[in-house]
Protein backbone atom coordinates (compact mmCIF):
# COMPACT_ATOMS: atom_id res chain seq x y z
CA UNK A 1 0.00 0.00 0.00
CA UNK A 2 2.78 2.36 0.99
CA UNK A 3 4.51 1.73 -2.31
CA UNK A 4 1.42 2.76 -4.27
CA UNK A 5 0.97 5.88 -2.17
CA UNK A 6 4.58 6.83 -2.86
CA UNK A 7 4.17 6.37 -6.63
CA UNK A 8 0.97 8.41 -6.50
CA UNK A 9 2.48 11.36 -4.60
CA UNK A 10 5.71 11.23 -6.54
CA UNK A 11 3.93 11.42 -9.88
CA UNK A 12 1.86 14.40 -8.71
CA UNK A 13 4.53 16.57 -7.13
CA UNK A 14 8.13 15.44 -7.60
CA UNK A 15 7.79 14.18 -11.15
CA UNK A 16 5.03 16.48 -12.29
CA UNK A 17 4.45 15.82 -15.99
CA UNK A 18 4.04 19.46 -16.91
CA UNK A 19 6.52 21.21 -14.66
CA UNK A 20 9.30 18.66 -14.13
CA UNK A 21 9.38 16.87 -17.51
CA UNK A 22 7.82 19.65 -19.59
CA UNK A 23 5.39 17.35 -21.30
CA UNK A 24 2.08 18.50 -22.71
CA UNK A 25 3.26 22.09 -22.97
CA UNK A 26 1.23 23.08 -26.02
CA UNK A 27 -2.14 22.51 -24.44
CA UNK A 28 -0.73 23.58 -21.09
CA UNK A 29 0.01 27.06 -22.42
CA UNK A 30 -2.91 27.41 -24.79
CA UNK A 31 -5.86 26.28 -22.67
CA UNK A 32 -4.88 27.96 -19.42
CA UNK A 33 -6.69 31.23 -20.05
CA UNK A 34 -9.53 30.61 -17.62
CA UNK A 35 -9.74 28.25 -14.67
CA UNK A 36 -12.98 26.76 -15.97
CA UNK A 37 -11.69 25.46 -19.31
CA UNK A 38 -8.40 24.49 -17.68
CA UNK A 39 -10.26 22.32 -15.20
CA UNK A 40 -12.30 20.74 -17.99
CA UNK A 41 -9.16 19.87 -19.91
CA UNK A 42 -7.47 18.69 -16.72
CA UNK A 43 -10.29 16.26 -16.04
CA UNK A 44 -10.16 15.01 -19.63
CA UNK A 45 -6.43 14.39 -19.23
CA UNK A 46 -6.92 12.54 -15.93
CA UNK A 47 -9.54 10.29 -17.52
CA UNK A 48 -7.49 9.54 -20.64
CA UNK A 49 -4.29 9.04 -18.65
CA UNK A 50 -5.95 6.65 -16.15
CA UNK A 51 -7.37 4.53 -18.99
CA UNK A 52 -4.49 4.50 -21.46
CA UNK A 53 -1.53 3.78 -19.19
CA UNK A 54 -2.94 0.51 -17.75
CA UNK A 55 -4.20 -0.57 -21.19
CA UNK A 56 -0.81 0.12 -22.73
CA UNK A 57 0.78 -1.69 -19.81
CA UNK A 58 -1.22 -4.85 -20.62
CA UNK A 59 -0.42 -4.58 -24.33
CA UNK A 60 3.26 -4.15 -23.58
CA UNK A 61 3.45 -7.01 -21.06
CA UNK A 62 1.56 -9.57 -23.12
CA UNK A 63 2.32 -8.63 -26.74
CA UNK A 64 5.31 -6.40 -27.30
CA UNK A 65 7.99 -7.15 -24.71
CA UNK A 66 10.77 -9.53 -25.67
CA UNK A 67 9.53 -13.05 -24.98
CA UNK A 68 6.04 -11.77 -24.13
CA UNK A 69 4.35 -14.03 -26.65
CA UNK A 70 5.28 -17.21 -24.77
CA UNK A 71 1.72 -17.53 -23.48
CA UNK A 72 0.54 -18.04 -27.06
CA UNK A 73 3.20 -20.49 -28.16
CA UNK A 74 6.16 -21.64 -26.01
CA UNK A 75 8.52 -21.54 -28.99
CA UNK A 76 8.06 -17.77 -29.49
CA UNK A 77 10.35 -16.83 -26.61
CA UNK A 78 12.74 -14.98 -28.92
CA UNK A 79 10.11 -12.85 -30.66
CA UNK A 80 10.78 -9.18 -29.94
CA UNK A 81 8.17 -6.68 -31.09
CA UNK A 82 9.50 -3.72 -29.11
CA UNK A 83 9.95 -1.62 -32.24
CA UNK A 84 6.15 -1.55 -32.53
CA UNK A 85 5.80 0.06 -29.10
CA UNK A 86 5.37 3.63 -30.34
CA UNK A 87 2.72 2.89 -32.91
CA UNK A 88 0.77 0.63 -30.54
CA UNK A 89 0.76 3.16 -27.71
CA UNK A 90 -0.29 6.01 -29.93
CA UNK A 91 -2.98 3.83 -31.51
CA UNK A 92 -4.50 3.11 -28.11
CA UNK A 93 -4.34 6.77 -27.16
CA UNK A 94 -5.92 7.95 -30.40
CA UNK A 95 -8.75 5.43 -30.05
CA UNK A 96 -9.44 6.49 -26.46
CA UNK A 97 -9.46 10.18 -27.36
CA UNK A 98 -11.85 9.58 -30.23
CA UNK A 99 -14.20 7.70 -27.91
CA UNK A 100 -14.01 10.50 -25.35
CA UNK A 101 -14.67 13.07 -28.09
CA UNK A 102 -17.82 11.27 -29.22
CA UNK A 103 -19.02 10.85 -25.63
CA UNK A 104 -18.51 14.53 -24.82
CA UNK A 105 -20.17 15.63 -28.06
CA UNK A 106 -23.20 13.48 -27.23
CA UNK A 107 -23.57 14.13 -23.49
CA UNK A 108 -21.70 17.34 -22.57
CA UNK A 109 -21.91 19.72 -25.57
CA UNK A 110 -20.81 22.86 -23.62
CA UNK A 111 -17.56 21.21 -22.55
CA UNK A 112 -17.12 19.83 -26.08
CA UNK A 113 -17.44 23.33 -27.55
CA UNK A 114 -15.19 24.87 -24.92
CA UNK A 115 -12.37 22.44 -25.62
CA UNK A 116 -12.65 22.90 -29.39
CA UNK A 117 -9.54 21.95 -31.35
CA UNK A 118 -7.72 21.01 -28.16
CA UNK A 119 -9.71 17.83 -27.73
CA UNK A 120 -8.21 16.14 -30.81
CA UNK A 121 -4.91 17.65 -29.72
CA UNK A 122 -5.04 15.65 -26.46
CA UNK A 123 -3.93 12.79 -28.69
CA UNK A 124 -0.76 14.69 -29.34
CA UNK A 125 -0.47 15.80 -25.73
CA UNK A 126 3.01 14.56 -24.98
CA UNK A 127 2.05 14.00 -21.35
CA UNK A 128 -0.15 11.09 -22.39
CA UNK A 129 2.38 9.34 -24.65
CA UNK A 130 5.18 10.34 -22.28
CA UNK A 131 3.31 8.71 -19.41
CA UNK A 132 3.06 5.45 -21.32
CA UNK A 133 6.74 5.59 -22.29
CA UNK A 134 7.77 6.22 -18.67
CA UNK A 135 5.60 3.28 -17.62
CA UNK A 136 7.53 1.11 -20.08
CA UNK A 137 10.92 2.50 -19.05
CA UNK A 138 10.29 1.96 -15.33
CA UNK A 139 8.79 -1.52 -15.72
CA UNK A 140 5.62 -0.85 -13.71
CA UNK A 141 3.27 -3.78 -13.23
CA UNK A 142 -0.46 -3.48 -13.82
CA UNK A 143 -1.47 -2.12 -10.39
CA UNK A 144 1.44 0.30 -10.30
CA UNK A 145 0.60 1.64 -13.75
CA UNK A 146 -3.02 2.27 -12.70
CA UNK A 147 -1.78 4.36 -9.78
CA UNK A 148 0.83 6.08 -11.91
CA UNK A 149 -1.76 6.94 -14.57
CA UNK A 150 -4.10 8.51 -12.05
CA UNK A 151 -1.29 10.37 -10.30
CA UNK A 152 0.39 11.78 -13.37
CA UNK A 153 -2.92 12.91 -14.85
CA UNK A 154 -3.79 14.53 -11.55
CA UNK A 155 -0.43 16.31 -11.40
CA UNK A 156 -0.88 17.69 -14.90
CA UNK A 157 -4.40 18.90 -14.11
CA UNK A 158 -3.13 20.57 -10.94
CA UNK A 159 -0.39 22.40 -12.85
CA UNK A 160 -2.72 23.62 -15.59
CA UNK A 161 -5.33 24.80 -13.08
CA UNK A 162 -2.66 26.65 -11.08
CA UNK A 163 -1.31 28.38 -14.18
CA UNK A 164 -4.84 29.35 -15.22
CA UNK A 165 -5.41 30.87 -11.78
CA UNK A 166 -2.27 32.97 -12.10
CA UNK A 167 -3.21 34.06 -15.62
CA UNK A 168 -6.69 35.15 -14.53
CA UNK A 169 -5.10 37.48 -11.98
CA UNK A 170 -2.53 38.66 -14.49
CA UNK A 171 -5.25 40.17 -16.68
CA UNK A 172 -5.25 43.16 -14.32
CA UNK A 173 -1.51 43.78 -14.41
CA UNK A 174 0.29 46.13 -16.75
CA UNK A 175 2.44 43.95 -19.02
CA UNK A 176 4.56 45.43 -21.86
CA UNK A 177 2.73 45.14 -25.20
CA UNK A 178 5.05 42.62 -26.81
CA UNK A 179 4.94 40.34 -23.80
CA UNK A 180 1.15 40.28 -23.52
CA UNK A 181 -0.47 36.85 -23.65
CA UNK A 182 2.04 34.23 -24.60
CA UNK A 183 5.30 35.87 -23.65
CA UNK A 184 4.41 36.47 -20.05
CA UNK A 185 2.80 33.03 -19.83
CA UNK A 186 6.07 31.41 -20.79
CA UNK A 187 7.89 33.35 -18.10
CA UNK A 188 5.26 32.46 -15.49
CA UNK A 189 5.52 28.80 -16.43
CA UNK A 190 9.30 29.05 -16.09
CA UNK A 191 8.99 30.48 -12.59
CA UNK A 192 6.45 27.80 -11.65
CA UNK A 193 8.85 25.13 -12.92
CA UNK A 194 11.64 26.58 -10.79
CA UNK A 195 9.32 26.50 -7.79
CA UNK A 196 8.33 22.89 -8.44
CA UNK A 197 12.00 21.90 -8.56
CA UNK A 198 11.95 22.45 -4.82
CA UNK A 199 9.82 19.28 -4.47
CA UNK A 200 12.79 17.38 -5.90
CA UNK A 201 14.34 16.92 -2.47
CA UNK A 202 11.28 15.22 -0.97
CA UNK B 1 -10.78 27.55 -52.42
CA UNK B 2 -7.99 29.66 -53.88
CA UNK B 3 -4.66 27.90 -53.97
CA UNK B 4 -2.09 29.71 -51.81
CA UNK B 5 1.15 30.72 -53.50
CA UNK B 6 4.06 28.28 -52.98
CA UNK B 7 6.48 30.98 -51.87
CA UNK B 8 4.12 32.34 -49.22
CA UNK B 9 3.38 28.84 -48.00
CA UNK B 10 7.05 27.99 -47.68
CA UNK B 11 8.39 31.22 -46.20
CA UNK B 12 5.33 32.61 -44.43
CA UNK B 13 5.49 30.35 -41.38
CA UNK B 14 9.05 31.38 -40.56
CA UNK B 15 8.39 34.88 -39.27
CA UNK B 16 4.85 35.99 -40.06
CA UNK B 17 2.97 32.96 -38.84
CA UNK B 18 5.45 30.95 -36.81
CA UNK B 19 3.64 27.92 -35.44
CA UNK B 20 5.63 27.80 -32.26
CA UNK B 21 5.78 31.32 -30.94
CA UNK B 22 3.41 33.25 -33.22
CA UNK B 23 -0.32 33.42 -32.76
CA UNK B 24 -0.68 29.78 -31.83
CA UNK B 25 1.78 27.95 -29.70
CA UNK B 26 2.55 24.41 -30.75
CA UNK B 27 5.37 21.93 -30.32
CA UNK B 28 7.02 23.42 -27.27
CA UNK B 29 7.76 20.28 -25.25
CA UNK B 30 10.62 19.05 -27.38
CA UNK B 31 12.03 22.55 -27.63
CA UNK B 32 12.64 22.57 -23.90
CA UNK B 33 14.15 19.13 -23.71
CA UNK B 34 16.62 18.99 -26.58
CA UNK B 35 17.95 22.54 -26.70
CA UNK B 36 20.68 22.37 -24.09
CA UNK B 37 23.19 21.52 -26.86
CA UNK B 38 23.27 22.60 -30.49
CA UNK B 39 23.92 19.21 -32.07
CA UNK B 40 20.90 17.55 -30.46
CA UNK B 41 18.78 20.56 -31.41
CA UNK B 42 20.01 20.30 -35.01
CA UNK B 43 19.23 16.57 -35.19
CA UNK B 44 15.78 17.27 -33.79
CA UNK B 45 15.23 20.03 -36.34
CA UNK B 46 16.19 17.76 -39.26
CA UNK B 47 14.01 14.91 -37.98
CA UNK B 48 11.01 17.16 -37.53
CA UNK B 49 11.47 18.67 -41.00
CA UNK B 50 11.59 15.21 -42.58
CA UNK B 51 8.58 13.92 -40.67
CA UNK B 52 6.48 17.05 -41.20
CA UNK B 53 7.16 17.28 -44.94
CA UNK B 54 6.43 13.60 -45.58
CA UNK B 55 3.42 13.36 -43.29
CA UNK B 56 1.75 16.41 -44.80
CA UNK B 57 2.27 15.04 -48.32
CA UNK B 58 1.05 11.55 -47.38
CA UNK B 59 -2.03 12.73 -45.51
CA UNK B 60 -2.90 15.14 -48.29
CA UNK B 61 -2.68 12.29 -50.85
CA UNK B 62 -5.35 10.24 -49.09
CA UNK B 63 -7.37 13.14 -47.67
CA UNK B 64 -10.45 12.34 -49.73
CA UNK B 65 -10.61 8.75 -48.52
CA UNK B 66 -10.38 9.39 -44.77
CA UNK B 67 -13.76 9.26 -42.99
CA UNK B 68 -13.78 12.25 -40.68
CA UNK B 69 -14.79 10.28 -37.58
CA UNK B 70 -11.58 8.23 -37.57
CA UNK B 71 -9.28 10.83 -39.11
CA UNK B 72 -7.16 11.23 -35.97
CA UNK B 73 -6.24 7.56 -35.87
CA UNK B 74 -5.38 7.54 -39.57
CA UNK B 75 -3.18 10.62 -39.20
CA UNK B 76 -1.47 9.24 -36.12
CA UNK B 77 -0.71 5.96 -37.86
CA UNK B 78 0.97 7.73 -40.77
CA UNK B 79 2.92 10.04 -38.48
CA UNK B 80 4.07 7.32 -36.11
CA UNK B 81 5.22 5.13 -39.00
CA UNK B 82 7.37 8.01 -40.23
CA UNK B 83 8.72 8.62 -36.72
CA UNK B 84 9.64 4.96 -36.26
CA UNK B 85 11.54 5.22 -39.57
CA UNK B 86 13.42 8.31 -38.36
CA UNK B 87 14.11 6.63 -35.02
CA UNK B 88 15.54 3.50 -36.65
CA UNK B 89 17.66 5.57 -39.07
CA UNK B 90 19.06 7.65 -36.21
CA UNK B 91 19.86 4.52 -34.21
CA UNK B 92 21.69 3.09 -37.22
CA UNK B 93 23.72 6.12 -38.31
CA UNK B 94 23.94 8.52 -35.36
CA UNK B 95 23.73 6.28 -32.33
CA UNK B 96 25.32 8.71 -29.84
CA UNK B 97 22.95 11.55 -30.61
CA UNK B 98 19.94 9.24 -30.65
CA UNK B 99 20.96 7.97 -27.21
CA UNK B 100 21.14 11.53 -25.84
CA UNK B 101 17.72 12.40 -27.22
CA UNK B 102 16.20 9.23 -25.66
CA UNK B 103 12.40 9.35 -25.62
CA UNK B 104 12.20 12.67 -27.38
CA UNK B 105 12.58 11.17 -30.86
CA UNK B 106 9.50 9.10 -30.08
CA UNK B 107 7.75 12.19 -28.82
CA UNK B 108 7.97 13.78 -32.30
CA UNK B 109 4.72 11.85 -32.82
CA UNK B 110 3.13 14.04 -30.23
CA UNK B 111 4.72 17.22 -31.51
CA UNK B 112 1.56 19.21 -31.99
CA UNK B 113 2.94 21.00 -35.05
CA UNK B 114 2.86 17.77 -37.05
CA UNK B 115 -0.70 16.94 -36.06
CA UNK B 116 -1.82 20.57 -36.21
CA UNK B 117 -0.63 21.03 -39.79
CA UNK B 118 -2.16 17.73 -40.87
CA UNK B 119 -5.49 18.85 -39.46
CA UNK B 120 -5.33 22.49 -40.54
CA UNK B 121 -3.63 22.33 -43.92
CA UNK B 122 -3.04 18.87 -45.40
CA UNK B 123 -6.68 17.78 -45.03
CA UNK B 124 -7.82 20.56 -47.37
CA UNK B 125 -4.97 21.13 -49.85
CA UNK B 126 -3.15 19.31 -52.67
CA UNK B 127 -0.09 17.13 -51.89
CA UNK B 128 2.62 19.37 -53.40
CA UNK B 129 1.58 22.51 -51.60
CA UNK B 130 1.02 20.54 -48.37
CA UNK B 131 4.58 19.22 -48.44
CA UNK B 132 5.86 22.79 -48.89
CA UNK B 133 3.69 23.97 -46.02
CA UNK B 134 5.08 21.20 -43.83
CA UNK B 135 8.66 22.10 -44.66
CA UNK B 136 7.98 25.80 -44.13
CA UNK B 137 6.47 25.25 -40.69
CA UNK B 138 9.32 22.92 -39.78
CA UNK B 139 11.83 25.59 -40.83
CA UNK B 140 10.17 28.12 -38.57
CA UNK B 141 10.29 25.59 -35.74
CA UNK B 142 13.93 24.72 -36.45
CA UNK B 143 14.93 28.38 -36.41
CA UNK B 144 13.53 28.86 -32.89
CA UNK B 145 15.10 25.61 -31.76
CA UNK B 146 18.53 26.66 -33.03
CA UNK B 147 18.33 30.15 -31.51
CA UNK B 148 17.35 28.80 -28.10
CA UNK B 149 20.01 26.07 -28.28
CA UNK B 150 22.67 28.62 -29.32
CA UNK B 151 22.07 30.81 -26.27
CA UNK B 152 21.70 27.91 -23.87
CA UNK B 153 24.91 26.24 -25.01
CA UNK B 154 26.90 29.49 -25.26
CA UNK B 155 26.03 30.77 -21.80
CA UNK B 156 25.34 27.44 -20.12
CA UNK B 157 28.59 25.71 -21.00
CA UNK B 158 30.58 28.33 -22.92
CA UNK B 159 30.63 26.33 -26.16
CA UNK B 160 29.03 26.40 -29.62
CA UNK B 161 28.69 23.05 -31.43
CA UNK B 162 31.00 21.63 -28.75
CA UNK B 163 33.82 24.10 -29.53
CA UNK B 164 34.88 26.31 -26.68
CA UNK B 165 34.07 29.95 -27.43
CA UNK B 166 34.34 31.45 -23.97
CA UNK B 167 37.43 30.07 -22.25
CA UNK B 168 36.17 28.36 -19.10
CA UNK B 169 37.48 28.96 -15.61
CA UNK B 170 38.23 25.29 -15.16
CA UNK B 171 40.56 25.43 -18.19
CA UNK B 172 42.34 28.56 -16.95
CA UNK B 173 40.05 31.06 -18.72
CA UNK B 174 37.63 33.69 -17.41
CA UNK B 175 34.09 32.42 -18.00
CA UNK B 176 32.09 30.80 -15.19
CA UNK B 177 29.34 28.75 -16.85
CA UNK B 178 25.83 29.73 -15.85
CA UNK B 179 24.26 26.46 -14.72
CA UNK B 180 20.74 27.89 -14.74
CA UNK B 181 20.76 27.90 -18.53
CA UNK B 182 21.28 24.15 -18.63
CA UNK B 183 18.13 23.63 -16.56
CA UNK B 184 14.92 23.29 -18.56
CA UNK B 185 13.13 26.34 -17.04
CA UNK B 186 15.66 28.62 -18.74
CA UNK B 187 14.21 27.62 -22.10
CA UNK B 188 10.89 29.08 -20.96
CA UNK B 189 12.53 32.42 -20.27
CA UNK B 190 14.44 32.41 -23.57
CA UNK B 191 11.29 31.61 -25.57
CA UNK B 192 9.46 34.32 -23.63
CA UNK B 193 12.11 36.85 -24.62
CA UNK B 194 12.04 35.63 -28.24
CA UNK B 195 8.29 36.22 -28.36
CA UNK B 196 8.83 39.69 -26.96
CA UNK B 197 11.46 40.45 -29.59
CA UNK B 198 9.35 39.08 -32.45
CA UNK B 199 6.29 41.03 -31.40
CA UNK B 200 8.21 44.24 -31.01
CA UNK B 201 9.46 43.75 -34.56
CA UNK B 202 6.05 42.72 -35.94
CA UNK B 203 3.50 44.53 -33.74
CA UNK B 204 0.48 43.07 -35.58
CA UNK B 205 1.03 39.80 -33.68
CA UNK B 206 0.48 41.39 -30.28
CA UNK B 207 -2.48 39.85 -28.46
CA UNK B 208 -5.12 42.18 -27.17
CA UNK B 209 -6.80 40.56 -24.24
CA UNK B 210 -10.13 41.43 -22.73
Amino acid sequence: MEEYLSIFLKSIFVENMALAFFLGMCTFLAVSKTVKTALGLGIAVIVIQTITIPVNNLLYQYLLKKGALVWLNPSWGEVDLEFLTLITFIGTIAAMVQILEMTLDRFFPPLYNALGIFLPLITVNCAILGGSLFMQERDYDFAQSCVFGLGSGFGWALAVAALAGIREKMKYSDVPDGLKGLGITFMTAGLMALAFMAFGGM
Amino acid sequence: MAEPKPREVLLGPIFDDNQMIGRVVLGVCSALAVTSKMDTAFTMAISVTAVLGCSNAAISLIRNYIPSSIRIIVQMTIISTLVILVDQILKAFAFDVSKQMSVFVGLIITNCIVMGRAEAFAMSHRPGISALDGIGCALGYSLILMIVAFFRELFGSGTVWGFEVFSLVKNGGWYVPNGLLLLPPSAFFLIGFLIWALRTWKPEQVEHEG
